[in-house]
């Protein structure tokens, strides 16, 4: 029997074409994750049985002649805030514990109607709030290339889960960086497309104006190929853009020769030095690739987080209150409703979900809305205008993903500040809306993997996939 | 409504209060629109249902649900728009944030700075022109009941049952400008709005079944001196209720006054069964509702092809119908009868049995009386009704014959007035013939003669009933009404 491709691209052509059976693909993952997921902990939930039913669904298909999808018999796994239907959905909270959907989200029936298979779900950090997978109510994930260190987050069981080789590919959502992150962490491709082109339908929001699905994979053109499938209008999501999937695979081959690409000279400071040779280094390979470096300055960078920590927990103060022990999930009693909300959310939300939350009422209440919610609205606006700026002259933008890699876990969870700080050359492009991705570029400090970005206008996938496949090809050379 | 606004309307002698107070009222009604399915889902909008059927992820605020907006809704609410004079601009949704359990997101989707219908107004049947601030889409709530206790609120009730159908429906808030004076322009606002609504197809309406709901606002204050503070009054179901909540309100607020009291903002309870208000809550304990624009929605922007294209929709709006009547029956539009018709929808009726021949007032009068079941286009050719009408002017039958006749005609969906009137033996009586029974009931009744003569009109029915007798009801009540009248000589 053949050997099991490493990529989505390949099991697909593998599984279409016979030559490994869809069941053979899964039974390998689901080993791989019985041993080892014990110590990494990237899965909330493993569904093996549903898993080994749907392979032998798609080799039925095959053995009959019927059409597979273009992911026929391709293990993913799916961030554990994605409505599975019948399948329980947590977002590693308390109060969601048990909850099991009525409905798919729509990634998720893409996925299927594709050929994808789910092996389960991944941890996170609770509701999608943190930066290392550590608040999590069911405890952390560890970084597979370094069990004594954080893999990120808040995607973290995703990007575990994929550098693990649970799965060859992985969803994960992102709001400040929750993909590109740990993404970069892990060692693994991971992006966020343009906000709206991939539907939020069946995502549990963190904040709604900033989340978008993406996926995370080993090669960047399994990254195009997961974009393509769950990408394209849905009639259930009101901001999703009217437009079909755009093909993108193609482009990670197309080479950058004759692109223009940005170098970021104010760039706010704090990433390890070694990161920034790392930086310098794909710069010389792009331009050795036949790109033109153009310096370009984004002013209002520094001002992101800011506004982010303002934007973001308002938001999710709103989203989030439908937790209240009334319809669904926790409930703790206690003598008259309003005291049952409180004991309900006290119970339910671990302290960094309280603290965002509480950050967001009072940025939305009255006397502070103008002060606080408004003023970030402001500055979200003049970061789009200077990123817009920016792209009169360049096509694409690289700067790093993740100013550190890899951290000791335990190291910043009781410093909310300098857990922050790990998002700030991520969170600009979700205030703006715009696609990104994380690409591994060789290793920094402890030999641990350095992720860099690329940076596209709205709807400029094709471009950011063309920088990322010429840096991977560069091949991260130290 | 903002308290600082001063309307430039000001009451007229008659409508101001003892002690020269005035009040000043203004109105949020909430309508339920008429759509097929509920704002931002597709879940049936339907009343009456088993409870929690008509519901969905997106109406349980489901993690991961999210709205998409009802493009009727959108049209029912610029018909509003519309037929309030109101512009309608671009618009965005807003979140109201405060936690009920019946209120599934624990926000409700709203419209807050910027509304679909902004700066309109609704000319009065009476002549008042009262202003409309804005008339924004925002979703109804669940219904809970809350069982046990001993005031069937939520406090103190043993458990409470939610039922979901209601959740997600698709309101319209009209809130008007504080130009109202009276209780009784209060009334008529609400009814003039309510014939609007169920005109335009807009809402059915009805405030029995909550699909129209009012809050009224009110304040009170002397001429000439800045509005009061002002308080607000809910739980009104019903126009008469409107009616007292808001006089028994500025009444109450008056004597508070008077005595050297001050006004609290706040929310008050009208309690119908004792006729008066309690306070609900006070502007204190008000909620922050945190209003933020909604992420889940786009900015709605209809064009201007699409508002004009509602526009040239709309159907002819009551006061035109009303005036339509005037003209045609010579009748005050404000009439019960004009106003029945209208209501009724059956004003095209009556202008159809008019335009067959008929006689506009006879036509009016029998639509009223006979049609009340009929909704707004009767089955009946309304060429058959003309034909009655013509037989009743010209005495060929009197009023009585002619109701009779018209009660086969709609219980058979149409018929030749002039054929039933023959197969019942109704012919017109000869007036000698009428004279010479009136004169026999006179001589058979001579006390009852006596007292009509002394001018007791009531004493007239003996006589007229001993003729109809005689006449096994073929004499025409108008004429025996005639003749008494020339015998008694006046």
């Amino acid at each position: 029997m053949a050997s099991i491709p490493s990529t989505a691209s390949g099991i697909a052509s593998a599984v279409s074409s016979g030559s490994v059976s869809a069941r053979t693909v899964v039974d390998a993952h689901l080993e791989q994750i019985a041993a080892r997921d014990g110590d990494i902990h990237a899965f909330n939930l493993v569904t093996a049985d549903e898993a080994r039913a749907q392979a032998d669904a798609i080799d039925a298909d095959i053995a009959a002649g019927r059409p597979v999808g273009p992911l026929a018999g391709v293990p993913i796994a799916l961030k554990d805030n994605l409505c599975t239907h019948g399948i329980d959905t947590t977002c590693s909270s308390k109060i969601l514990e048990g909850w099991k959907p009525p409905y798919d989200a729509t990634v998720v029936s893409r996925l299927r109607a594709a050929g994808a298979i789910s092996v389960g779900k991944t941890n996170l950090d609770e509701f999608a709030m943190g930066s290392s997978t550590e608040n999590s109510a069911f405890g952390a994930t560890k970084n597979p290339l370094d069990l004594s260190r954080v893999p990120g987050g808040s995607s973290g069981g995703s990007a575990a889960a994929v550098a693990a080789g649970f799965a060859p590919v992985s969803l994960g959502s992102d709001t400040g960086g929750s993909i590109r992150q740990p993404a970069a962490l892990c060692g693994v491709v991971g992006v966020k497309p343009t906000y709206g082109m991939v539907s939020r339908y069946g995502l549990v929001a963190y904040a709604s104006s900033l989340d978008q699905i993406g996926p995370f994979a080993t090669t960047v053109s399994d990254a195009a190929l997961i974009t393509e499938v769950i990408s394209g209008h849905d009639p259930m999501d009101s901001t999703s853009i009217p437009q079909s999937a755009p093909s993108l695979v193609g482009a990670v081959t197309q080479g950058v020769s004759g692109m223009r690409i940005g170098r970021v000279t104010d760039l706010p400071g704090g990433a390890e030095p070694e990161v920034m040779e790392r930086l310098n280094a794909a710069f010389d390979a792009l331009a050795a690739a036949g790109a033109t470096i153009v310096d370009i300055t984004l002013p209002s960078l520094s001002f992101a987080l800011t506004a982010y920590y303002l934007i973001a927990p308002a938001e999710a103060s709103s989203n989030l209150a439908r937790f209240d022990g009334v319809r669904y999930g926790l409930r703790v009693n206690a003598a008259d409703t309003n005291a049952m909300y409180g004991a309900t959310r006290a119970a339910g939300f671990g302290d960094e979900v309280k603290r965002r939350i509480m950050l967001g009422t009072y940025a939305l209440s009255a006397g502070y809305y103008d002060a606080y919610y408004g003023k970030a609205l402001k500055v979200r606006r003049i970061i789009a205008e200077d990123f817009d700026a920016a792209y009169k002259n360049v096509d694409a933008i690289v700067i790093p993903t993740s100013p550190l890699v890899a951290f000791k876990a335990g190291e910043k969870v009781d410093d909310p500040m300098a857990m922050y700080l790990c998002d700030i050359y991520t969170i600009p492009t979700n205030l703006a809306g715009h696609p990104a991705m994380s690409v591994p570029f060789g290793t920094g400090a402890h030999h641990l993997p350095v992720g860099m970005q690329v940076l596209a206008p709205a709807l400029g996938e094709a471009a950011m996939f063309r920088v990322g496949g010429a840096l991977e090809a560069a091949g991260g050379a130290q | 409504m903002s308290d600082s606004t001063l309307s430039s309307v000001v009451a007229t002698e008659d409508q101001l209060l003892p002690g020269g107070w005035e009040m000043i009222v203004g109105l949020e009604v909430h309508v339920e629109l008429a759509t097929r399915t509920k704002l931002f889902s597709g879940s049936p909008n339907r009343f009456g249902d088993e409870p929690n059927v008509n519901i969905d992820p997106v109406t349980l605020g489901l993690p991961g649900a999210l709205p998409v907006l009802n493009k009727q809704a959108v049209e029912l609410a610029m018909r509003i728009g519309l037929a309030l004079n109101c512009r309608i601009q671009k618009c965005i949704f807003h979140r109201k944030n405060y936690f009920y359990p019946d209120m599934p997101k624990a926000y409700q989707i709203s419209q807050y700075d910027l509304p679909l219908n902004a700066d309109g107004f609704l000319a009065l049947p009476s002549g008042t022109v009262v202003g409309v601030e804005r008339a924004h889409l925002e979703e109804d709530t669940g219904k809970s009941t809350h069982v046990g206790g001993a005031t069937g609120r939520i406090h103190g009730s043993d458990y409470s049952l939610i039922d979901f159908n209601r959740a997600g429906v698709p309101l319209v808030e009209i809130v008007s400008r504080p130009d109202i004076r009276t209780s009784e322009q209060a009334k008529e606002y609400v009814a003039e709005l309510r014939a609007i609504l169920e005109a335009i197809g807009a809402s059915d309406a009805k405030m029995e079944e909550g699909s129209m709901r009012c809050d009224a606002n009110v304040s009170v204050h002397k001429i000439g001196t800045p509005y009061g503070t002002r308080c607000e009054i809910k739980n009104v179901n019903s126009i008469r209720a409107l009616g007292r909540a808001i006089d028994y309100e500025a009444r109450r607020q008056i004597d508070v006054l008077d005595s050297g009291g001050t006004i609290r903002q706040e929310t008050r309870h009208w309690d119908d069964a004792e006729g008066r208000t309690h306070t609900l809550r006070t502007k204190e304990d008000a909620d922050d509702y945190r209003y933020f624009p909604e992420p889940d929605l786009v900015t709605l922007d209809p064009s201007a092809e699409w508002i004009e294209s509602v526009r040239q929709s709309l159907p002819a709006l009551p006061a035109a119908r009303r005036a339509m009547l005037q003209e045609l029956t010579g009748y005050d539009p404000q009439s019960e009868a004009v106003i029945v018709a209208v209501e009724r929808g059956q004003h095209e009726y009556v202008k159809a049995i008019a335009d067959a021949g008929g006689d506009p007032v006879k036509a009016l009068i029998y639509v009223t009386q006979a049609f009340a079941e009929a909704g707004a286009q009767p089955a009946v050719p309304p060429a058959d009704i003309a034909a009655l009408t013509i037989l009743e002017r010209d005495n060929k039958l009197s009023a009585t014959q002619a109701k009779t006749v018209l009660a086969e005609i709609v219980a058979n969906g149409g018929g030749d007035a002039a054929a039933i009137a023959a197969s019942k033996g109704f012919e017109a009586m000869d007036t000698s013939a009428v004279e010479a029974m009136v004169d026999e009931a006179i001589a058979a009744d001579p006390d009852a003669w006596a007292k009509y003569c002394a001018g007791e009109e009531k004493a007239a029915g003996a006589i007229v009933g001993r003729v109809m007798k005689a006449s096994k009801g073929k004499a025409d009540g108008k004429i025996v009404s005639a003749i008494m009248q020339s015998r008694r000589g006046s």
